[in-house]
Order: structure tokens, then sequence, then C-alpha cells
């Protein structure tokens, strides 16, 4: 297993997000995770990320493990390196253009010369079909564009597993195709994607694994073709039929 | 108007131009661009939640917003003497606009660098930066984009504020005002005069306050969406 996650909890006040769950990840898996609104989908995500700090759980990943409640800065900084998040509203850098937004994990980040920055830089906008967008503001690309720039982004820091944060939610019903398709291509080329989604189609086609959340817990977890097809737990049949 | 008049203020403009720039406009450069300095600091240990430093940073920006900047001109150039610190009078005055704006413009620096959205911040994180390089390649530049219209009054309230240090002795715009004065007396124009040559400074400081708008609008397009 590439990453897995053991008895996460976490709680807000006295609202309790999670209630210790496990989920795992293998290399290559597009997993879904879905789930109502409130069910702790995001935080899960976040939590995995240290966007949030968990209670607590246990995190590994590539074999090392952490304790996701007190984990050092060092480890956070060093985990982050090989991960990459894309955000539900983008939450590209405003100051940036987008191939500056996509090269500055490399040249700030990582200190990689400028140039070869920015080849790798215009190779992924390319790859989210940008080539023509390079000097754009993201105040000058649609919502959409906004969020390939932000997956371009994400894949150029090489990483080995993108966390999606509902990424097509915050989207025009007619810009969720592009960034979909974007998605989808990525996970033919074998990329590690955990994707919170309430893209029904998405998790059905594309992804490998699909885990169901309700009230910080899984409901039901298992082989997408198999999750849609035969759902074992009433409340994921009833939550499907939505 | 009769000739002797106008004799006068031809006579003075030259005069009054000349102690714009030996001491106006050396006394708000340096005053302005120290006053910068201090601010982006007392701004970025207050947002960084620094100990210790945010206290002593909000009990500077407490006494020197409390207090009014003639008194504090008194105090440096007057006062401090008295227990043996004895300051020129234009170091004085630099160091005391330097004090003084520094604490209203930590004010507009820390709220224009809070405006910055989390989201920004936590994207920083995401692709490997650490806290110093998200405040030096994100936050601050877009802070400065959000602070620059307040900044920019505040440079040209300097600009004016600058015959303040007239007080303390420092040769500027409206002591020679005064000094001609004192000679021709001729009170309404000649002081109508200088505020005339304060007028052309803050004119031409309001079209730089355009173009640096400009320029910093490039990422916004004007309007946001």
């Amino acid at each position: 297993m590439m990453l897995e996650i053991h008895d996460i909890h976490k709680k807000f006040g006295d609202l309790e997000v999670l209630r210790g769950l496990d989920i795992s990840v293998d290399k290559g898996d597009v997993v879904a995770v879905l789930g109502p609104s409130g069910s702790g989908k995001t935080t899960l995500l976040r939590c995995i990320n240290f966007l949030e700090t968990a209670d607590s759980g246990r995190l590994i990943f590539d074999g090392e493990e952490f304790q996701l409640g007190h984990i050092s800065k060092k480890d956070v900084a060093r985990l982050r390196k090989k991960t990459a998040f894309v955000f539900q509203s983008y939450n590209l850098f405003l100051n940036k253009t987008a191939l500056q937004n996509v090269t500055t994990g490399l040249t700030v980040g990582r200190k990689m010369e400028k140039n070869q920055a920015n080849e790798i830089g215009k190779r992924m906008l390319d790859k989210v079909g940008l080539s023509d967008r390079y000097d754009y503001y993201p105040y000058q690309l649609s919502g959409g564009q906004q969020q390939r720039v932000a997956i371009a982004r994400a894949l150029a820091t090489d990483p080995e597993i993108i966390f999606f944060d509902e990424p097509t939610s915050a989207l025009d019903p007619e810009l969720i195709g592009e960034v979909l398709s974007v998605m989808r291509d990525l996970a033919n080329e074998g990329m590690t994607m955990l994707v919170v989604t309430h893209e029904m189609s998405f998790a059905q086609d594309v992804s490998k694994k699909v885990i169901f959340m309700e009230g910080g817990r899984i409901v039901e977890q298992g082989e997408s073709k198999e999750f849609f097809a035969h759902p074992r737990m009433e409340r994921t049949r009833e939550f499907l039929k939505l | 108007m009769d000739e002797r008049v106008i004799q006068i203020l031809v006579e003075a403009f030259p005069r009054l131009m000349s102690a714009a720039f030996k001491t106006m406009v050396p006394l708000t450069i340096l005053g302005f661009s120290l006053a910068m300095v201090i601010s982006l600091v007392v701004a970025l240990v207050q947002v960084a939640h620094l100990p210790v430093f945010k206290q002593l940073a909000r009990f500077y920006i407490w006494i020197f917003r409390g207090t009014p900047l003639l008194v504090q001109l008194f105090v440096v150039f007057y006062g401090l003497p008295r227990v043996g610190i004895l300051i020129d009078a234009f170091p004085a005055a630099v160091l005391v606009f330097a004090l003084n704006e520094g604490a209203y413009a930590a004010e507009t620096m820390r709220a224009a660098i809070e405006s910055v959205s989390e989201g920004q911040i936590e994207a920083g994180y995401c692709v490997g930066l650490n806290y110093v390089q998200i405040m030096w390649h994100i936050v601050l530049p877009q802070a400065m984009r959000t602070a620059f219209p307040s900044l920019s009054n505040a440079l040209i309230s300097m600009v004016k504020d600058t015959s303040l240090a007239s007080v303390i002795t420092v040769q500027e715009i409206m002591m020679t005002a005064q000094r001609i004065n004192a000679t021709y007396y001729e009170p309404l124009l000649l002081y109508m005069e200088a505020g005339f040559v304060y007028l052309i400074f803050s004119t031409v400081l309001t079209w730089l306050q355009s173009v640096g708008e400009k320029y910093l609008n490039k990422y916004r397009g004007g309007n946001r969406t």
C-alpha cells in the first residue's frame, strides 16, 4: 500500500467530524470518496494533507508511519513534497500567471532552475489543454481553465498521489466536463488519486475503488463496479438513488 | 497686484523650491522608506503571532498613534537632550516621521496581509513552500496591491506634515516662507505660494499613484470577478 490511514479522529469543538475510519490507497489507484454534505469527506482529505490537524490516527506513507495527531513540521513539509492538492475553489496564486502558478512549487519550493521549471510548466499546461494560456492571470481564465491550471500545478511537482477536494463543485455545469476529462486522462496514465466528489459518473467510470461516508464513518467501500452494481448497505442504495 | 508684490513672489519661488528639494524631499524619502521597513516588520510579527514581539508591536503602535506628531517632535528634539540624547534637527525629524508613520502603516499592512485569502496560503503549503516563501512570493505581493492606495495617501500626508518640522528648526518650505515674510510682510500671498509648492509635489505623487495602481492592477484587471 502506498497510503494507509488508520483510526482517524477529528472534532471541531463538540462536533465529531471523523469517527475513526480506515482507508488505504494503492499505487495507481483512483479512489473516489462519496457522501452527503457534512459527512466529513473534505475534512478527511484536509487531515491527510495536514491542512487540518487530526486529533488522532496513524498515517502510513510509503511504508513510513506517522502519528496524525502530533507530527513534526519537518515531516509535514517532507510529506507534502510527495503529494499535491487540488482545491474546490482552485486557489490559484492570484498574483501569478498560469505558468508561474505551475512553476512556483519548483523554482521556490524546490530551488529548480527557472528554465527547467518553465519547460516542465509548459509541458504540464499543454497536457491540460492550456498551451495558449501560459501568460494569463487567473482572473482572465474561466473556472474550468483555472481548475485545469490547478491540476497542472499539482502535476508539476511529480507527486506520488494527488488529492482532489470536490474539484468540479464550484464550476458551471458546462465547464465540469473539461476538468473531468483531464482527470480521466490522468487516471488512464496511472496517476494515484484520492478524489472527494459529487460526480457519480466520474466515480463510476474512472475510479477503481469507492468509499461511501456518512457521519464521519465509512458506510461502505469496495471495488467501483461492485459498489455501484450491488451496494450492500441499505443507506448506500438510498444514496445512489438520488 | 503691483509690481513689487510680483517681484517678491517671483524671487521667493526658487527659494521655496530649493527648500523643498534640500529638506522636504529628502525628509519625506528617508522618513517614508524607514516607515515602510518598520511597518512591514511590525505587521509581520503580528501576523505571525510571535509572542513578546507581538506585544511590543502593539505597544509601539499604541504610543505613536495615540500621541500627536507635534508632541513627538518636541519630545525627541527638545526633550531627549535632558537625558543626554542629542539628535540634530534633521535626523530627529526623520526619526519621528518614520516612527509615527510606521505605526499607522503597520496597521494598513496588517489589514492588507490578513485580507489575502487563507486558500492562497494553503495552496502555497501544498505546492511545497514554507511560511516565509509563502509570505514573500504569494501573500505580500497581493497585500501590497491592497495597501497601495492607503500607503500613497500616507506618503502625500507626510509631504505636507514635513511643514511641522519647522518647529524643531528644520529649514523646510514653511520656515523659508516665514523668513521671506519677515522681510517683506506679504503673509497672504507668500503662505499661499508655500501652499502651492506643496501642491506641486502632492499633484505629482497623486499622478504617480495612479500609474502605480495601473501597474499593480495587471493581475486583477481592474475589476474582480
